[in-house]
C-alpha cells in the first residue's frame, strides 16, 4: 500500500459539486473560451471574472444546461448540466422591477418555490401552510423581513436584489449560479449582499459561482477564483490568480495588480476586450 | 308601462327580466365581464396592453366580415380574433427587446385589418345593425344560442387559464427564472395570446370593437392600484368588471344612452375612485406615522 492511498483514505476529498474538465465554448461559431478546467466543491464561494463580452455569463450558462460546452466536459452534482433540477438555484443578470409590477417581494419568493406547477393551488392545505413557513424562513435568512409584504416595484434595487436572492435559494440548492448579483448597488449595499451571499454559502454549505466585474466588493468572502480573458481561464485562490505575473500570463501583455492601503485589489494595464 | 329607474332594485330587476332578451343581456353580459376580466388581468401584468387593443380592433373586420359573407358574427369574431392572436404570437420575439418588436408588428396587425373591416362595410351597402353597434356595442337582440355560445367559449378559456395560470404568472413577471426552472415560457406566450383573442371576441360582442378596454382593462387595472395581493387581486378585478356591466345594462335600459358609454364610464369612475382611495390611505398612514 502506497502513501498516497493511505492519505486518501485518511482524508477523503470531498467529490466535487461543480466541475468543468477541459471545458470550451462556442457561441455563433466563435470560440469564446477553451481548455477551462474548474472543481467546486459544497460551502465554496468563487467568483468568475474577466473583463466585459469574455464569456463570463457564458460560462454559468453552461452550468446551468442552456448552452452545450463544445468540447471537454461538464458536471453539476455528477449530472449532465440541466438535469440538476430543484437542487441548483439561478439568479440571472440584473433584472429590475418597474414600479407598476403589482405583485409582493413574498409572491416572486413564492413562484421560486411552486410558480413551476400547473393547475390552482388549493388554499388553507398543509402543503400551503409548509410552503408559506419555507418562505418566511428564507425571507428571514437574506433579512427582507421588513419590506417583502410591500410591492416589489417599491422596494430599492438592494431590496429587490436580496428577495431575488431568497427565491434564488427557497427549494433550498445545493449550488447557487449567480450573473453580477452587485451589478448597479450602490457601495454600502454591494459589501451588505456580498456578505450576504459569503454566510449562505459558509454556512448552509451551498456552492456558489459568482459573476462578478468587481472582485473587491467580495475579496473577503472567496474562496477561489475564475479568471477567464483572452479565450483562457486562470483557477486558483485570489491570492494566486489576481497578481501582476499571472494576468500579464493571462493576457500576454503586461498587466499590473496594485493593492490600495485599504486593502482593495486594482488591475491596471488590462485591455478591454 | 313603467320605464322609469326606481331605488327599488328587485322590482327594477323583475320588470327588466321581463323581456328574455334582456335576461339574455344580462347573463351575456356576466359571462363576458368575468372572462374578459381574468384574462385582462393576465394582461395588465404582462403589458400587452397594446395586443389586447389590437385584437379588439379586429373583432371589427370580423363582424362586418361574418355580415357580408352572411354567417354567424360569432364565427366573425372568433376566427378573427383567433388569428389576429396567432399573426401576433408568432411575430413576437423573447428577449430584451421583444416589447418594442411586438408593439411594431402589432401596430402592422392592426391597421390592416382595420382598413380590411372598413372596405368590407363599404362592400355590404345595407345598413343592417351597422357599423356603429359592431364599432360601440349593444345589448339588444342576444340570442339565447348566443349566450350559450358565450359560456362555452367562457368555461374553456377559464379552463385553460386556470390550468396554466401559475406558470404564466411566474413566466409574466420573472421569465428568465421561469424558463431556468423548466417553464415553456414562449408556448405560454402564445398560449396566453389565444386566450386573449378568445376572451376580447367574447368582450366585443357586448362593448363593441373599441371599448374592449371598459372590460379588459379598466377592473385588472382598478384592482391592482386597490391591492397587491395576486389571489385577492384577481378576485377584485372579478368582481369590479361584474359590477360595471351589469350597472351599465340597468343604466342603458332606463336612460336612453349607448351601453359602451355606460360601462365605460362606470369602471373609467372605480379607477379614479381606486386612486384616490390609495392617496388618501397613503396620507392619513404617513400622518400616523409622523404623529
Amino acid at each position: 500500500m502506497t502513501v498516497d492511498q493511505v492519505v486518501g483514505l485518511e482524508t477523503p476529498a470531498p467529490t466535487p459539486v461543480l466541475e468543468l474538465r477541459g471545458a470550451a465554448v462556442r457561441v455563433g461559431g466563435r470560440t469564446l473560451w477553451s481548455g477551462v478546467d474548474l472543481a467546486v466543491r459544497a460551502g465554496e464561494f468563487v467568483a468568475v471574472l474577466g473583463p466585459n463580452g469574455v464569456g463570463k455569463s457564458t460560462l454559468i450558462k453552461v452550468l446551468l444546461g442552456i448552452l452545450p460546452a463544445a468540447e471537454g466536459e461538464a458536471r453539476v452534482l455528477g449530472l449532465r448540466p440541466g438535469q440538476g433540477g430543484d437542487r441548483v438555484g439561478y439568479l440571472p443578470q440584473r433584472r429590475s422591477f418597474g414600479t407598476g409590477l403589482r405583485i409582493r417581494g413574498t409572491d416572486l419568493v413564492r413562484l421560486g418555490l411552486e410558480g413551476d406547477r400547473w393547475g390552482v393551488p388549493l388554499p388553507g392545505g398543509r402543503r400551503r401552510k409548509e410552503q408559506t413557513r419555507r418562505i418566511d424562513e428564507v425571507v428571514e435568512l437574506v433579512g427582507a423581513g421588513g419590506y417583502a409584504h410591500r410591492p416589489i416595484g417599491e422596494c430599492s434595487g438592494g431590496e429587490q436584489q436580496r428577495l431575488l436572492i431568497a427565491q434564488a435559494l427557497v427549494r433550498r440548492p445545493s449550488v447557487l449560479l449567480l450573473d453580477e448579483p452587485l451589478d448597479s448597488l450602490d457601495l454600502p449595499n454591494q459589501s451588505a449582499v456580498a456578505a450576504l451571499i459569503g454566510r449562505i454559502c459558509h454556512q448552509e454549505g451551498v456552492a456558489v459561482v459568482m459573476v462578478a466585474h468587481d472582485v473587491n466588493p467580495i475579496l473577503h468572502h472567496l474562496d477561489r477564483v475564475v479568471y477567464i480573458a483572452e479565450g483562457a481561464a486562470v483557477a486558483g485562490t485570489p491570492e494566486e490568480v489576481i497578481t501582476s505575473e499571472t494576468l500579464t500570463r493571462l493576457y500576454r501583455t503586461p498587466v499590473e495588480v496594485l493593492r490600495t492601503s485599504d486593502g482593495r485589489l486594482v488591475v491596471v494595464g488590462q485591455p478591454e476586450a | 308601462m313603467n320605464v322609469a329607474f326606481s331605488w327599488n332594485l328587485v322590482a327594477d330587476f323583475q320588470q327588466m327580466w321581463s323581456f328574455p332578451f334582456m335576461v339574455n343581456a344580462f347573463r351575456a353580459g356576466a359571462v363576458v365581464a368575468v372572462v374578459a376580466g381574468a384574462i385582462g388581468w393576465f394582461m395588465v401584468l404582462r403589458r400587452q396592453s397594446f395586443a389586447g387593443h389590437t385584437l379588439g380592433v379586429v373583432a371589427f373586420p370580423g363582424a362586418s366580415f361574418a355580415t357580408l359573407a352572411g354567417i354567424s358574427t360569432g364565427f366573425g369574431y372568433f376566427g378573427f380574433c383567433l388569428a389576429a392572436a396567432l399573426v401576433i404570437a408568432l411575430l413576437r420575439r423573447e428577449g430584451r427587446d421583444a416589447g418594442a418588436e411586438e408593439s411594431a408588428a402589432t401596430g402592422v396587425v392592426q391597421a390592416f385589418l382595420l382598413a380590411c373591416g372598413f372596405l368590407f362595410i363599404a362592400l355590404y351597402k345595407g345598413l343592417l345593425s351597422g357599423p356603429e353597434a359592431i364599432l360601440f356595442g349593444s345589448f339588444l337582440g342576444i340570442t339565447t344560442g348566443q349566450v350559450l355560445q358565450l359560456a362555452l367559449v367562457g368555461a374553456a378559456v377559464l379552463a385553460v387559464l386556470a390550468v396554466i395560470g401559475r406558470p404564466l404568472l411566474f413566466a409574466s413577471v420573472d421569465p428568465q427564472v421561469a424558463a431556468a426552472r423548466g417553464v415553456p415560457v414562449r408556448g405560454l406566450s402564445i398560449a396566453f395570446l389565444l386566450l386573449l383573442g378568445a376572451a376580447t371576441a367574447e368582450a366585443a360582442q357586448i362593448t363593441g370593437s373599441l371599448l374592449v378596454f371598459a372590460l379588459l382593462v379598466l377592473p385588472a387595472a382598478t384592482a391592482q392600484v386597490l391591492t397587491a395581493r395576486p389571489g385577492l387581486s384577481l378576485l377584485l378585478t372579478l368582481l369590479l368588471g361584474f359590477g360595471t356591466t351589469w350597472a351599465g345594462l340597468v343604466a342603458a335600459w332606463y336612460w336612453p344612452y349607448p351601453l359602451g358609454f355606460f360601462v365605460t364610464t362606470f369602471a373609467f369612475g372605480g379607477y379614479l375612485l381606486a386612486h384616490a382611495l390609495v392617496q388618501v390611505a397613503a396620507r392619513t398612514s404617513l400622518r400616523r406615522a409622523v404623529a
